[in-house]
Protein backbone atom coordinates (compact mmCIF):
# COMPACT_ATOMS: atom_id res chain seq x y z
CA UNK A 1 0.00 0.00 0.00
CA UNK A 2 1.61 3.47 -0.80
CA UNK A 3 1.98 5.75 2.44
CA UNK A 4 0.26 9.62 1.70
CA UNK A 5 3.92 10.81 1.75
CA UNK A 6 7.26 9.66 1.98
CA UNK A 7 6.95 11.67 5.48
CA UNK A 8 4.38 8.68 6.54
CA UNK A 9 6.28 5.57 5.18
CA UNK A 10 7.54 3.31 8.44
CA UNK A 11 10.41 4.22 10.39
CA UNK A 12 12.49 0.99 10.27
CA UNK A 13 15.76 1.64 7.98
CA UNK A 14 18.85 3.82 9.05
CA UNK A 15 19.04 7.41 10.11
CA UNK A 16 19.67 10.13 7.15
CA UNK A 17 23.19 10.95 7.22
CA UNK A 18 24.10 13.61 10.21
CA UNK A 19 24.70 17.16 8.82
CA UNK A 20 27.78 18.33 10.62
CA UNK A 21 27.65 21.82 8.56
CA UNK A 22 24.89 22.52 10.79
CA UNK A 23 26.13 21.81 14.03
CA UNK A 24 29.57 23.62 15.43
CA UNK A 25 32.54 22.10 14.67
CA UNK A 26 35.15 20.49 17.37
CA UNK A 27 37.42 23.02 17.48
CA UNK A 28 35.61 26.66 17.94
CA UNK A 29 38.78 28.35 19.43
CA UNK A 30 36.56 31.37 20.70
CA UNK A 31 35.59 28.72 23.15
CA UNK A 32 39.00 27.99 24.49
CA UNK A 33 38.18 24.43 25.95
CA UNK A 34 37.78 22.86 22.42
CA UNK A 35 41.35 23.82 21.58
CA UNK A 36 42.41 20.54 23.28
CA UNK A 37 39.50 18.30 23.33
CA UNK A 38 38.37 18.77 19.82
CA UNK A 39 39.46 15.37 17.35
CA UNK A 40 41.57 16.45 14.26
CA UNK A 41 41.70 13.79 12.46
CA UNK A 42 38.54 13.15 9.77
CA UNK A 43 35.42 11.49 11.44
CA UNK A 44 35.10 7.30 9.94
CA UNK A 45 32.06 7.02 8.26
CA UNK A 46 30.16 3.74 7.81
CA UNK A 47 26.31 2.98 7.28
CA UNK A 48 24.52 2.24 9.99
CA UNK A 49 23.96 -0.83 11.58
CA UNK A 50 21.95 -2.44 14.26
CA UNK A 51 24.16 -0.82 16.61
CA UNK A 52 23.29 2.78 15.77
CA UNK A 53 19.38 1.66 14.85
CA UNK A 54 18.47 0.28 18.31
CA UNK A 55 18.56 2.78 21.55
CA UNK A 56 17.59 2.27 24.96
CA UNK A 57 13.85 3.26 26.26
CA UNK A 58 12.49 4.34 29.17
CA UNK A 59 9.19 3.74 30.62
CA UNK A 60 7.09 6.06 32.77
CA UNK A 61 7.81 4.29 35.79
CA UNK A 62 11.44 5.89 36.21
CA UNK A 63 9.38 9.35 36.36
CA UNK A 64 8.49 11.01 39.83
CA UNK A 65 5.36 13.75 39.85
CA UNK A 66 7.65 16.33 40.34
CA UNK A 67 10.19 15.58 37.73
CA UNK A 68 8.86 17.70 35.52
CA UNK A 69 8.21 20.63 37.95
CA UNK A 70 12.16 22.09 39.19
CA UNK A 71 9.69 25.19 41.13
CA UNK A 72 8.74 22.51 43.57
CA UNK A 73 10.93 19.20 43.24
CA UNK A 74 13.99 20.57 45.52
CA UNK A 75 11.66 23.40 47.58
CA UNK A 76 10.84 22.71 51.14
CA UNK A 77 7.20 22.21 52.38
CA UNK A 78 5.82 25.24 52.10
CA UNK A 79 7.96 27.30 49.58
CA UNK A 80 9.12 27.45 46.45
CA UNK A 81 11.64 28.48 44.08
CA UNK A 82 12.81 31.96 43.63
CA UNK A 83 12.70 33.72 39.57
CA UNK A 84 10.33 34.35 37.34
CA UNK A 85 8.49 31.66 36.97
CA UNK A 86 7.77 29.49 33.07
CA UNK A 87 6.64 26.73 31.59
CA UNK A 88 8.99 25.75 28.61
CA UNK A 89 6.82 23.45 26.27
CA UNK A 90 7.05 21.92 22.48
CA UNK A 91 7.25 18.90 20.83
CA UNK A 92 10.15 16.14 19.58
CA UNK A 93 9.82 15.64 15.65
CA UNK A 94 12.49 14.38 13.24
CA UNK A 95 13.23 15.45 10.23
CA UNK A 96 10.19 14.27 8.58
CA UNK A 97 8.32 16.13 10.67
CA UNK A 98 7.14 13.25 12.34
CA UNK A 99 6.32 13.19 16.58
CA UNK A 100 8.70 11.30 18.44
CA UNK A 101 6.56 9.95 21.12
CA UNK A 102 8.19 8.00 24.45
CA UNK A 103 11.38 9.63 24.77
CA UNK A 104 13.44 10.37 27.69
CA UNK A 105 14.02 14.36 27.69
CA UNK A 106 16.61 15.67 30.78
CA UNK A 107 16.76 19.37 31.85
CA UNK A 108 19.00 21.52 34.11
CA UNK A 109 19.58 24.66 34.32
CA UNK A 110 21.60 27.83 36.86
CA UNK A 111 19.06 29.28 39.08
CA UNK A 112 17.06 32.90 38.49
CA UNK A 113 20.78 34.38 39.91
CA UNK A 114 22.58 32.30 37.36
CA UNK A 115 24.62 29.92 39.72
CA UNK A 116 24.63 26.08 39.45
CA UNK A 117 24.45 24.30 42.24
CA UNK A 118 27.38 22.29 41.66
CA UNK A 119 30.95 22.27 43.82
CA UNK A 120 32.74 23.38 40.41
CA UNK A 121 30.43 26.81 40.04
CA UNK A 122 32.39 29.74 41.68
CA UNK A 123 30.19 32.51 40.91
CA UNK A 124 29.54 35.01 43.66
CA UNK A 125 25.68 35.02 43.17
CA UNK A 126 23.67 33.31 45.79
CA UNK A 127 22.19 29.17 45.62
CA UNK A 128 18.85 28.97 46.10
CA UNK A 129 17.67 26.72 48.79
CA UNK A 130 15.06 25.97 47.14
CA UNK A 131 15.99 24.80 43.55
CA UNK A 132 18.09 21.89 42.49
CA UNK A 133 18.11 22.82 38.61
CA UNK A 134 17.06 19.39 36.88
CA UNK A 135 14.09 17.41 36.07
CA UNK A 136 13.41 15.11 33.14
CA UNK A 137 10.36 13.67 31.13
CA UNK A 138 9.09 11.65 28.55
CA UNK A 139 7.56 12.69 25.29
CA UNK A 140 3.42 11.95 24.97
CA UNK A 141 1.92 10.18 22.15
CA UNK A 142 2.22 13.12 19.44
CA UNK A 143 5.58 14.33 20.92
CA UNK A 144 4.86 16.72 23.30
CA UNK A 145 6.83 17.98 26.35
CA UNK A 146 6.04 20.02 29.35
CA UNK A 147 8.17 21.43 32.53
CA UNK A 148 7.62 24.20 35.00
CA UNK A 149 10.80 25.80 36.06
CA UNK A 150 11.77 29.36 36.60
CA UNK A 151 13.45 31.28 33.71
CA UNK A 152 17.77 31.35 34.95
CA UNK A 153 20.03 33.52 35.02
CA UNK A 154 22.79 34.84 32.61
CA UNK A 155 26.52 34.42 34.46
CA UNK A 156 30.34 34.89 33.24
CA UNK A 157 32.38 32.30 32.84
CA UNK A 158 36.09 31.83 32.76
CA UNK A 159 36.78 32.16 28.77
CA UNK A 160 37.67 35.80 27.82
CA UNK A 161 37.95 38.61 30.28
CA UNK A 162 34.37 39.04 30.44
CA UNK A 163 32.74 36.53 28.48
CA UNK A 164 28.63 36.10 29.81
CA UNK A 165 26.53 32.82 28.75
CA UNK A 166 23.10 34.33 27.94
CA UNK A 167 20.47 32.74 29.62
CA UNK A 168 19.84 29.20 29.26
CA UNK A 169 18.50 25.47 29.67
CA UNK A 170 20.44 22.45 28.98
CA UNK A 171 18.58 19.01 27.12
CA UNK A 172 19.47 15.80 26.73
CA UNK A 173 17.11 14.29 24.47
CA UNK A 174 17.42 10.39 23.51
CA UNK A 175 15.65 8.73 20.43
CA UNK A 176 14.90 5.54 19.01
CA UNK A 177 18.24 4.53 18.34
CA UNK A 178 21.72 5.74 19.70
CA UNK A 179 22.32 7.37 16.82
CA UNK A 180 20.05 10.14 17.59
CA UNK A 181 21.18 10.52 20.82
CA UNK A 182 21.51 14.79 21.33
CA UNK A 183 22.37 17.38 23.68
CA UNK A 184 21.80 21.05 23.31
CA UNK A 185 21.09 23.87 25.05
CA UNK A 186 18.09 26.20 24.55
CA UNK A 187 18.08 30.01 24.62
CA UNK A 188 15.14 32.98 25.57
CA UNK A 189 13.41 35.31 22.94
CA UNK A 190 15.07 38.57 22.67
CA UNK A 191 18.74 37.85 25.08
CA UNK A 192 21.22 40.25 23.66
CA UNK A 193 23.96 38.25 25.36
CA UNK A 194 23.16 35.04 22.60
CA UNK A 195 24.72 36.87 20.07
CA UNK A 196 28.22 37.49 21.87
CA UNK A 197 28.17 33.78 23.51
CA UNK A 198 31.30 32.07 22.15
CA UNK A 199 29.58 29.08 22.50
CA UNK A 200 26.52 30.07 20.06
CA UNK A 201 29.29 32.07 17.92
CA UNK A 202 30.51 27.80 17.07
CA UNK A 203 27.15 27.45 15.08
CA UNK A 204 27.86 28.19 11.50
CA UNK A 205 24.72 28.85 10.23
CA UNK A 206 22.40 32.09 11.45
CA UNK A 207 19.38 29.56 11.04
CA UNK A 208 20.80 27.03 13.85
CA UNK A 209 21.28 29.54 15.89
CA UNK A 210 17.67 30.76 15.22
CA UNK A 211 16.47 27.10 15.83
CA UNK A 212 17.76 27.14 19.62
CA UNK A 213 15.63 30.27 20.57
CA UNK A 214 12.89 29.65 22.64
CA UNK A 215 9.98 32.39 21.50
CA UNK A 216 7.56 33.57 24.39
CA UNK A 217 4.65 31.83 23.69
CA UNK A 218 1.38 33.89 25.32
CA UNK A 219 -1.15 30.95 24.43
CA UNK A 220 0.62 28.65 26.91
CA UNK A 221 0.89 31.25 29.93
CA UNK A 222 -0.91 30.51 33.02
CA UNK A 223 -2.33 33.49 33.26
CA UNK A 224 -1.33 36.10 37.02
CA UNK A 225 1.45 32.28 37.71
CA UNK A 226 4.04 31.63 34.69
CA UNK A 227 5.08 32.66 31.12
CA UNK A 228 5.33 30.27 28.96
CA UNK A 229 8.35 29.84 25.75
CA UNK A 230 8.07 26.96 23.19
CA UNK A 231 10.70 24.36 22.30
CA UNK A 232 10.16 21.88 19.54
CA UNK A 233 13.19 19.61 19.31
CA UNK A 234 14.15 17.88 16.08
CA UNK A 235 16.05 14.53 15.87
CA UNK A 236 17.71 12.64 12.79
CA UNK A 237 14.78 10.72 10.80
CA UNK A 238 15.38 7.55 9.59
CA UNK A 239 14.94 5.80 6.51
CA UNK A 240 11.81 3.51 5.06
CA UNK A 241 13.40 0.12 4.04
CA UNK A 242 11.13 0.31 0.95
CA UNK A 243 13.42 0.25 -1.84
CA UNK A 244 16.54 -1.19 0.58
CA UNK A 245 15.35 -4.88 1.04
CA UNK A 246 11.94 -5.82 1.99
CA UNK A 247 8.59 -4.61 0.60
CA UNK A 248 6.15 -6.37 2.89
CA UNK A 249 5.23 -4.01 5.34
CA UNK A 250 5.62 -0.93 3.73
CA UNK B 1 11.60 27.39 -7.39
CA UNK B 2 10.58 23.47 -7.12
CA UNK B 3 8.32 22.36 -4.35
CA UNK B 4 9.70 22.00 -0.83
CA UNK B 5 10.92 19.08 0.69
CA UNK B 6 8.99 19.55 3.50
CA UNK B 7 11.66 18.39 6.10
CA UNK B 8 13.20 19.99 8.81
CA UNK B 9 16.85 20.59 9.98
CA UNK B 10 18.17 18.76 13.44
CA UNK B 11 18.20 20.78 16.44
CA UNK B 12 21.68 21.72 16.08
CA UNK B 13 23.93 20.46 19.75
CA UNK B 14 25.79 22.36 22.13
CA UNK B 15 28.54 21.43 24.65
CA UNK B 16 26.61 19.62 27.61
CA UNK B 17 29.14 22.14 29.59
CA UNK B 18 31.10 21.65 32.80
CA UNK B 19 27.63 21.10 35.00
CA UNK B 20 26.24 18.47 32.94
CA UNK B 21 25.69 16.22 36.24
CA UNK B 22 22.96 18.09 37.60
CA UNK B 23 21.10 17.07 34.83
CA UNK B 24 22.46 13.60 33.91
CA UNK B 25 23.77 12.25 37.43
CA UNK B 26 22.16 14.65 40.12
CA UNK B 27 22.95 11.52 42.95
CA UNK B 28 26.80 11.86 41.64
CA UNK B 29 27.01 15.28 42.73
CA UNK B 30 24.65 15.44 45.97
CA UNK B 31 21.88 16.66 44.76
CA UNK B 32 19.22 15.04 46.77
CA UNK B 33 15.90 14.06 44.54
CA UNK B 34 12.76 11.56 44.41
CA UNK B 35 15.26 8.80 42.67
CA UNK B 36 17.23 6.19 44.65
CA UNK B 37 20.28 6.44 41.99
CA UNK B 38 21.37 7.62 38.81
CA UNK B 39 20.27 6.66 35.56
CA UNK B 40 22.76 4.18 33.83
CA UNK B 41 24.43 3.03 37.10
CA UNK B 42 23.46 -0.18 37.18
CA UNK B 43 23.35 -2.51 33.76
CA UNK B 44 23.13 -5.87 35.26
CA UNK B 45 21.21 -7.86 37.59
CA UNK B 46 21.88 -11.16 39.37
CA UNK B 47 19.66 -12.72 36.60
CA UNK B 48 21.49 -11.26 33.76
CA UNK B 49 23.01 -14.34 31.24
CA UNK B 50 26.86 -13.39 30.40
CA UNK B 51 30.11 -13.06 31.16
CA UNK B 52 30.76 -10.58 33.98
CA UNK B 53 33.22 -8.14 33.33
CA UNK B 54 34.35 -4.56 34.07
CA UNK B 55 35.07 -1.57 31.59
CA UNK B 56 37.46 1.39 32.52
CA UNK B 57 39.32 3.83 31.12
CA UNK B 58 40.01 7.53 30.77
CA UNK B 59 39.28 10.07 27.94
CA UNK B 60 42.42 12.03 27.50
CA UNK B 61 42.84 15.71 26.18
CA UNK B 62 45.79 17.22 23.35
CA UNK B 63 47.80 17.97 26.54
CA UNK B 64 47.89 14.42 27.81
CA UNK B 65 45.24 15.30 30.94
CA UNK B 66 42.64 13.17 31.43
CA UNK B 67 38.95 14.77 31.43
CA UNK B 68 37.59 14.76 35.07
CA UNK B 69 34.38 16.29 34.03
CA UNK B 70 33.35 14.20 31.11
CA UNK B 71 30.31 11.79 31.04
CA UNK B 72 30.67 8.67 29.01
CA UNK B 73 27.54 6.64 27.91
CA UNK B 74 27.66 2.78 26.44
CA UNK B 75 25.00 0.69 24.43
CA UNK B 76 25.69 -3.31 23.58
CA UNK B 77 24.17 -6.26 23.02
CA UNK B 78 23.52 -8.61 25.23
CA UNK B 79 24.99 -11.85 25.68
CA UNK B 80 23.01 -13.26 22.25
CA UNK B 81 23.92 -10.26 20.55
CA UNK B 82 20.66 -9.02 20.62
CA UNK B 83 19.83 -5.21 21.64
CA UNK B 84 17.44 -4.63 24.28
CA UNK B 85 15.40 -2.14 22.36
CA UNK B 86 12.13 -2.26 20.19
CA UNK B 87 14.01 -1.32 17.22
CA UNK B 88 15.25 -4.62 17.87
CA UNK B 89 13.30 -6.93 15.26
CA UNK B 90 15.67 -10.61 15.50
CA UNK B 91 14.08 -11.50 18.90
CA UNK B 92 13.65 -10.71 22.24
CA UNK B 93 16.82 -9.28 24.32
CA UNK B 94 17.94 -10.46 27.90
CA UNK B 95 14.70 -8.95 30.29
CA UNK B 96 17.36 -8.62 32.66
CA UNK B 97 20.12 -6.46 31.10
CA UNK B 98 19.63 -2.76 30.23
CA UNK B 99 22.27 -2.65 27.43
CA UNK B 100 22.74 0.85 28.05
CA UNK B 101 25.00 2.74 30.95
CA UNK B 102 25.89 6.05 31.83
CA UNK B 103 28.97 6.68 34.30
CA UNK B 104 30.68 10.30 35.08
CA UNK B 105 34.75 10.27 35.10
CA UNK B 106 36.07 10.37 38.45
CA UNK B 107 36.44 14.15 39.52
CA UNK B 108 40.11 12.93 40.74
CA UNK B 109 41.21 10.48 38.52
CA UNK B 110 39.23 11.08 35.41
CA UNK B 111 38.56 7.14 34.75
CA UNK B 112 35.27 5.93 33.79
CA UNK B 113 33.80 2.47 35.22
CA UNK B 114 31.20 0.46 33.77
CA UNK B 115 29.79 -3.19 35.61
CA UNK B 116 28.66 -5.26 32.12
CA UNK B 117 28.47 -8.44 30.72
CA UNK B 118 30.84 -9.21 27.15
CA UNK B 119 28.11 -8.33 24.00
CA UNK B 120 27.40 -10.94 21.48
CA UNK B 121 28.09 -10.45 18.14
CA UNK B 122 25.22 -9.02 15.91
CA UNK B 123 25.00 -8.67 11.86
CA UNK B 124 26.41 -5.91 9.48
CA UNK B 125 23.90 -5.01 6.80
CA UNK B 126 25.17 -6.94 4.79
CA UNK B 127 24.77 -10.16 6.57
CA UNK B 128 28.47 -10.72 8.11
CA UNK B 129 28.72 -10.70 11.84
CA UNK B 130 30.47 -7.71 13.20
CA UNK B 131 33.25 -8.64 16.45
CA UNK B 132 31.99 -8.08 19.81
CA UNK B 133 31.61 -4.22 20.39
CA UNK B 134 30.48 -1.91 22.72
CA UNK B 135 29.32 1.76 21.50
CA UNK B 136 30.28 4.79 23.44
CA UNK B 137 28.88 8.41 23.23
CA UNK B 138 31.54 10.84 25.25
CA UNK B 139 30.36 14.33 26.03
CA UNK B 140 32.04 17.13 27.85
CA UNK B 141 32.72 20.91 28.43
CA UNK B 142 34.75 21.91 25.15
CA UNK B 143 33.20 18.82 22.99
CA UNK B 144 30.82 20.78 20.91
CA UNK B 145 28.61 17.40 19.52
CA UNK B 146 29.03 14.24 21.19
CA UNK B 147 31.81 11.83 20.10
CA UNK B 148 30.49 8.47 18.76
CA UNK B 149 33.28 5.34 19.03
CA UNK B 150 33.23 1.90 19.93
CA UNK B 151 35.18 -0.45 22.15
CA UNK B 152 36.42 -3.75 20.79
CA UNK B 153 37.63 -6.84 23.01
CA UNK B 154 41.62 -7.49 22.98
CA UNK B 155 40.89 -10.91 23.55
CA UNK B 156 38.95 -11.52 20.05
CA UNK B 157 41.60 -11.00 17.93
CA UNK B 158 39.67 -13.56 15.21
CA UNK B 159 36.81 -11.85 15.29
CA UNK B 160 38.24 -8.55 14.66
CA UNK B 161 40.40 -8.99 12.41
CA UNK B 162 37.25 -10.11 10.16
CA UNK B 163 35.39 -6.99 11.53
CA UNK B 164 33.57 -5.01 8.59
CA UNK B 165 34.03 -1.70 10.69
CA UNK B 166 37.56 -2.25 11.83
CA UNK B 167 38.69 -3.84 8.54
CA UNK B 168 38.00 -0.43 6.61
CA UNK B 169 39.76 2.05 8.77
CA UNK B 170 43.04 3.80 7.11
CA UNK B 171 45.33 3.43 8.12
CA UNK B 172 44.94 0.20 9.86
CA UNK B 173 47.47 1.31 12.65
CA UNK B 174 44.90 2.99 14.16
CA UNK B 175 42.28 -0.05 14.88
CA UNK B 176 44.25 -0.56 18.14
CA UNK B 177 42.68 2.65 19.67
CA UNK B 178 39.37 1.28 19.57
CA UNK B 179 41.15 -2.19 21.36
CA UNK B 180 40.58 -2.77 25.17
CA UNK B 181 43.15 -4.75 26.90
CA UNK B 182 42.25 -7.34 29.36
CA UNK B 183 43.66 -8.19 32.64
CA UNK B 184 41.79 -10.73 34.14
CA UNK B 185 37.79 -9.55 34.00
CA UNK B 186 38.64 -5.88 33.43
CA UNK B 187 39.11 -4.28 30.05
CA UNK B 188 40.69 -0.96 30.08
CA UNK B 189 40.93 1.51 27.30
CA UNK B 190 41.77 4.89 27.01
CA UNK B 191 40.40 7.50 24.65
CA UNK B 192 43.13 10.06 22.88
CA UNK B 193 41.17 12.91 21.76
CA UNK B 194 44.23 14.05 19.83
CA UNK B 195 47.93 13.49 19.47
CA UNK B 196 49.30 10.63 17.62
CA UNK B 197 47.48 8.01 19.70
CA UNK B 198 44.15 9.87 18.68
CA UNK B 199 41.14 7.40 18.96
CA UNK B 200 39.07 6.29 15.33
CA UNK B 201 35.82 8.39 16.26
CA UNK B 202 32.83 7.65 14.26
CA UNK B 203 30.31 9.62 11.82
CA UNK B 204 27.22 7.76 12.46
Amino acid sequence: MAAASSNDAPETGAFFPRDRSWHPPAFTPRYKTTVLRSPQRPLISFSNTLSEMTGPVFGQNILHELDNDLIMNFAKPGESAQGPRIVVHGRVLDERRRPVPGVLIEFWQANAAGRYRHKKDGYLAPLDPNFGGCGRTISAADGSYSFRTIKPGPYPWPNGVNDWRPAHIHFSIFGSGFAQRLITQMYFEGDPLIKLDPMVGGLPDPRAVEQLIAPLDMARTIPMDATAYKFDIVLRGRRSTLFENRLEGN
Amino acid sequence: MPQPLDTLKETPSQTAGPYLHIGLMPTFVGIRGPHAGDLGSRMVGDKTKGERITIEGRVIDGGGEPLRDCLVEVWQADAAGLYPSPSETRGAADPNFTGWGRAAADPQSGVFRFETIKPGRCPFPDGRLQAPHVSLWIVARGINLGLNTRLYFGDEAEANAADPILSRIEPQSRVGTLIARRNGNTFSLDIHLQGPDETVFFDI
